[in-house]
């Protein structure tokens, strides 16, 4: 084991050591620069204490074993890495700017700037999850933000990597993770569910924007935590009389003990804090009581007298849970077109059971000039799209949960929908093609487009065509 | 330094056949053969050849129960595999007997020993199926890294710092890091007679250097293989289990 003592100036395996800039409680954190490498960088090195603490070194080679594999925006990019055998070090991109502590000490904030946080720190644990990695110590320290937005996620010592043996299942006698913050299956120890993070989002979005814990600081023992298998925390809209109810309809979810009561993805719950006008609201909205008692007797003599948590199912990610989005044209002359894509919704909803389906029409507005969008009679088109929408939609009976509507404007509709399944993060998309006329063929049709740009799956609908003279009429009338 | 693993052949020329051709593919410096060349399969004057020119040319092998049945005895051994022993001794002539009588028990690589089945005992042939042999074998060798067959299922142990002996379960494809804080034992599937639920024939690639091990898997004409089984008069058993790879 290396015992280097690293010192401003000297340099390591190249790297000229700069000044540190922080010490915690597991390693620190120095700048350096390479050569070559125009890029601010830092090295963190483990705090190797007295006796080779075993804990560390392992959270240490885990977190070395883990940052090399992962890629985009939400993780600093690995340069390097320092083997045990001479002295153990990571050198990562350095990411400027403050992580979430400072303004998670100001909170109570302001329920859009909460919104926005929660949105952007699940879009980027979707980003980790989908590289088959869970976090499993979310905490406002471990959290910064690039200048361009984008959550980055900074410390991985106690992450799990699914494909990889778990490094640390066999090295705590304690649940790891963070007290605040840690998930029920946590403390039991279990190290497999991706929903933990975002039980643990749930106490960050609640702590900024009530200013309290949901569950207080207990202290790190088993029996402490144990509390969490049953604790209800306080509905945050008894601290705080202004939070809207989709918020704590979304903050209740994910604070859930059991994980299959949360978001089924990190996705999901991404796309409701996106869209927080579209939450389904149920009993969780319009809690006022603290419901421990009733959780407590529930989880110690309700259904099979089981405790709340005993066990969990296997994981959900994007390919059992998907976002599913539905190009819907609306035009009267394609009633049969969107009947069979409906028809092939229902399909795929059914295999899917934890999926859910962004209902989107674009409504065309001309290139220059104003549109009106107000019928004659005054009656707003985009109100009666919406409705349109809402009715096609009718029939497949899903409940609001699983369902959103969007009617989105554009002079372009294939541009406008690509932007909505890449903002949302959709899995697949299902869009009706009209034709497979020539003149479409040369002119392209929104279906093409969507076909040829989208960066998810794409499904095209076609309606055997009867009339192949009308259709190659209709080119100019394109809406999606 | 990059060492292919290949346990239990057990002359399956189609299989062993389609791990040496994929080997090309990944910048291979050493081969090392975990032991059972033979018994089972239809194929064992060819694999035998085959393993001792692979040896010639610098491979390393270690001694496997079915190639020590050869010369010895098979009484250990349930019906299905000493009746394929008898049929074995028949195909093989003096100078593949000597080849596999040759063979030793174990082989070292810096900090990796190679034994087919367990680093306790290894002519006990002990299956390591869970903790309790995982931690046996972990226990008997300085070895940083152990590399055995023996199971036909591929699988990874470790001794933990705190000295538990704990398994994962291996995903075909990724490098899994070897990290030093632990004692490792790597269970590599069988090249001839996969026995997880996955025809495909096993393998496995040590990196040295890195000290990563990846597991592998390479599809290979197991219906072909079946027949010759069955064209031997080999036990029928021994040919469902390469079509079902249980």
């Amino acid at each position: 084991m290396g015992r280097m003592q690293l010192e401003t100036g000297t340099t390591l395996d190249g790297f000229l050591i700069g000044n540190k800039i922080h010490e915690g409680g597991m390693a620190e954190i120095w700048e350096v620069t390479k050569e070559g490498i125009d890029i601010p960088l830092v090295m963190k090195v483990p705090l190797i204490l007295d006796g080779d603490d075993p804990t560390m070194i392992v959270g240490f080679e885990c977190e070395q074993m883990i940052i090399p594999r992962l890629s985009g925006p939400h993780v600093p990019k690995c340069i390097a890495l320092g083997d045990f055998s001479k002295q153990p070090y990571i050198v990562l991109e350095r990411i400027s700017g403050e992580s979430l502590l400072k303004r998670f000490k100001e909170a109570p904030l302001p329920i859009a700037e909460v919104v926005e946080l929660g949105a952007k720190i699940a879009t980027a644990l979707a980003s980790l999850h989908a590289q088959d990695v869970i976090h499993l110590d979310l905490k406002p320290s471990n959290i910064m933000f690039r200048t361009t937005g984008e959550a980055v996620f900074i410390d991985f010592g106690l992450s799990r990597h699914l494909k990889l043996p778990d490094l640390l299942a066999e090295e705590f006698r304690v649940p790891m993770g963070t007290a605040p913050y840690i998930a029920p299956e946590q403390v039991l120890k279990l190290r497999e569910e991706p929903r933990s993070d975002l039980f643990a989002l749930g106490v960050l979005l609640y702590t900024l924007v009530t200013g309290e814990r949901p569950f207080g600081n207990p202290k790190h023992t088993t029996k402490a935590l144990l509390r969490r298998l049953y604790e209800s925390p306080t509905p945050p809209r008894l601290i705080r009389k202004d939070i809207p109810g989709y918020l704590q309809e979304i903050i209740l979810r994910c604070l859930e003990v059991k994980p299959e009561r949360r978001y089924p993805t990190a996705r999901q719950l991404a796309f409701e804090l996106y869209h927080p006008e579209q939450v389904a609201l149920t009993d969780r909205a319009t809690r006022e009581k603290t419901n421990w008692f009733r959780n407590m007797i529930a989880g110690r003599i309700g259904g099979s007298g089981k405790a709340p948590l005993t066990r969990l199912e296997s994981y959900r990610h994007a390919a059992t849970a998907p976002i599913m989005m539905v190009a819907v044209d609306l035009a009267p002359e394609q009633v049969a077109l969107a009947t069979d894509l409906r028809d092939l919704v229902k399909r795929l909803l059914v295999t899917s059971p934890d999926s859910r389906l962004a209902c989107v029409n674009v409504l065309k507005t001309a290139k220059i000039g104003l549109d009106t969008l107000v019928e004659n009679d005054g009656t707003s088109i985009h109100v009666k799209r919406l409705v349109e929408l809402k009715n096609w939609a009718a029939e497949m009976r899903l409940p609001p949960e699983r369902i959103t509507f969007h009617v989105l404007e554009s002079p372009d509709p294939a541009e406008a929908l690509l932007t909505f399944a890449s903002n949302n993060h959709v899995d697949h998309m299902l869009v009706g093609a009209r034709g497979s006329g020539g003149v479409r063929r040369y002119l392209g049709s929104v279906s093409t487009a969507i076909v040829a740009e989208a960066s998810c799956t794409v499904t095209v609908v076609r309606h055997p065509a009867e009339d192949k003279h009308h259709d190659e009429t209709e080119t100019a009338a394109e809406e999606a | 330094m990059r060492i292919a693993l290949l346990a239990d052949i057990h002359a399956n020329r189609e299989a062993f056949e389609a791990v040496l051709a994929r080997l090309q593919w990944l910048k291979i410096d050493k081969i090392v053969l975990l032991g059972d060349i033979v018994g089972y399969g239809p194929d064992p004057a060819f694999c035998v050849e085959t393993a001792a020119e692979l040896v010639a040319g610098g491979a390393v092998a270690v001694v496997g129960n079915h190639d020590a049945a050869i010369d010895g005895d098979a009484d250990d051994m349930n019906a299905v595999a000493r009746q394929a022993i008898e049929w074995t001794r028949t195909k093989l002539d003096a100078a593949h007997r000597s080849f596999l009588a040759g063979l030793p028990e174990t082989e070292t690589e810096g900090d990796t020993l190679f034994v087919h089945a367990s680093a306790r005992a290894p002519r006990a042939w002990e299956y390591i199926t869970g903790p309790v042999q995982a931690e046996r074998s972990l226990r008997a060798t300085p070895a940083r890294v152990t590399i055995v067959g023996h199971v036909h299922a591929p699988h990874l142990w470790r001794l933990t710092t705190t000295g538990v002996a704990t398994g994962h379960a291996p995903v075909s494809g990724i490098d899994i890091p070897l990290v030093r804080s632990q004692v490792w034992l790597a269970v590599m599937g069988a090249v001839g007679q996969p026995r997880d639920g996955n025809c495909a024939a096993a393998f496995g690639v040590l990196d040295t250097a890195r000290s990563t091990l990846t597991y592998e898997r390479i599809a290979y004409d197991h219906f072909a293989t079946c027949r010759k089984v069955r064209e031997a008069g080999l036990p029928e058993a021994l040919a469902n289990r390469l079509l079902r790879g249980r």
